[in-house]
């Protein structure tokens, strides 16, 4: 049983009894009445991303949520991210996917502790499945909880996960409109990533352009150019990271 | 393209509060969805009666109503219609608009027997 969420087992079965209807003219009708409500369809979510977000908070942990479509290189930038920083930094990784535990794997080999939530048919990660995922870390040993979601740039907008932020990342083989096209995560990611600046030569991406963009729908957008594969840019997102660990009142 | 998910806690939420009023039937259910929600209330429409199947909404009416969106322009404070996140002012052009309405998504009423 967990306490936290009260879900029956960690397996997320849930049990709902299911009354059925059956209808009986003869039957005496009962008054009929109106109930007003203020129920916020999210409203669980949010309970248990509030609840992840005390618990975080209580470590000191900064947590970021990362999302992206799918193949804009996340894991790329994570794996070379925790091979650059693992002796300066203490990080742990959540891996959102529909099937398989590929990127957990590509992770664990940089020896830093991971743990894939395959979603199924779900196409976000929620505040319930990274409640549990972090029951496999030691939080207290830990500055940055890295969480991965779901490739996907619509839904996961939606789901808090108690994180202190979102980082949006944008690959260049993309299209520079691609802000203008899922306005709501990028109005809700804080920093955005652009990703593969090392193809730009070959692309008739507009990099400027894509800036524009993003700031239109988000004018306090941080972007941060980089490639994960050259190099380039990252030192200015460790950076970045290292401020927000800070933040958290941490001696680096 | 989370839509079962939000019309299973629609779902669940009507059930919750009819059952502790104590009630066997819900005629109806309204809900509020914002424009500016990331949530299509036709695929809400669409997926209702199958999660409803089974449950004590079996049959019971949906009422959408629809909140169309209105942001503030952080350039000149006009009050300014959004229908989308990119919308800019309409007085002064600016897109430091901030969302005042639009982005709910809530159950608001039940009828109940």
């Amino acid at each position: 049983m967990c306490i936290d969420c009260g879900c029956p087992t960690p397996d997320h079965s849930h049990h709902h009894d299911h009354k059925h209807d059956h209808h009986h003219e003869h039957e005496t009708q009962p008054a009929t009445k109106t109930l007003k409500l203020e129920e916020n369809l999210l409203a669980k979510n949010d309970r248990l991303a509030e609840r992840n977000r005390a618990l975080f908070e209580a470590r000191g942990l900064l947590v970021l949520n990362l999302v992206s479509s799918p193949g804009s290189g996340k894991t790329s930038i994570l794996e070379r991210t925790l091979a650059d920083l693992k002796n300066e930094l203490s990080f742990a990784v959540l891996e959102g996917d529909q099937q398989t535990a590929n990127d957990a794997d590509r992770i664990a080999a940089t020896g830093v502790p991971v743990h894939q939530i395959n979603t199924g048919a779900g196409c976000h990660l929620d505040a319930h499945m990274v409640g549990h995922g972090v029951e496999h870390f030691d939080l207290a040993a830990t500055d940055i909880l890295m969480i991965e979601n779901v490739g996907n740039l619509v839904c996961p907008a939606a789901f808090d996960l108690g994180e202190d932020l979102k980082v949006a990342v944008l690959s260049v083989t993309e299209g520079e409109d691609k802000p203008l096209k899922y306005p709501q995560m990028f109005r809700a990611a804080e920093l955005m990533l652009i990703n593969k600046i090392d193809l730009l030569p070959y692309l008739r991406f507009d990099l400027e352009k894509c800036k524009a963009f993003a700031r239109q729908v988000n004018p306090q957008i941080r972007i941060i150019e980089l490639s994960c594969h050259s190099g380039a840019g990252m030192e200015q997102w460790y950076d970045w990271l290292r401020q927000g660990v800070k933040a958290k009142g941490k001696e680096l | 393209m989370h839509e079962v998910g939000i019309t299973q806690s629609i779902i669940e939420i009507a059930e919750q509060h009819a059952r502790a009023q104590g009630a066997s039937k819900i005629n109806s259910v309204t809900v509020e969805i914002g424009a500016l929600s990331g949530v299509i209330a036709e695929s809400v429409e669409f997926c209702f009666e199958a999660c409803a199947s089974g449950t004590l909404l079996q049959g019971t009416r949906l009422i959408i109503i629809r909140i169309p969106g209105l942001g503030r322009c952080g350039e000149c404070g006009a009050e300014t219609a959004m229908e989308q996140h990119t919308f800019a002012c309409d007085s002064c052009g600016g897109f430091a608009l901030e969302t005042l309405q639009g982005t709910e998504l809530r159950v608001t009423e039940l009828e109940v027997d």
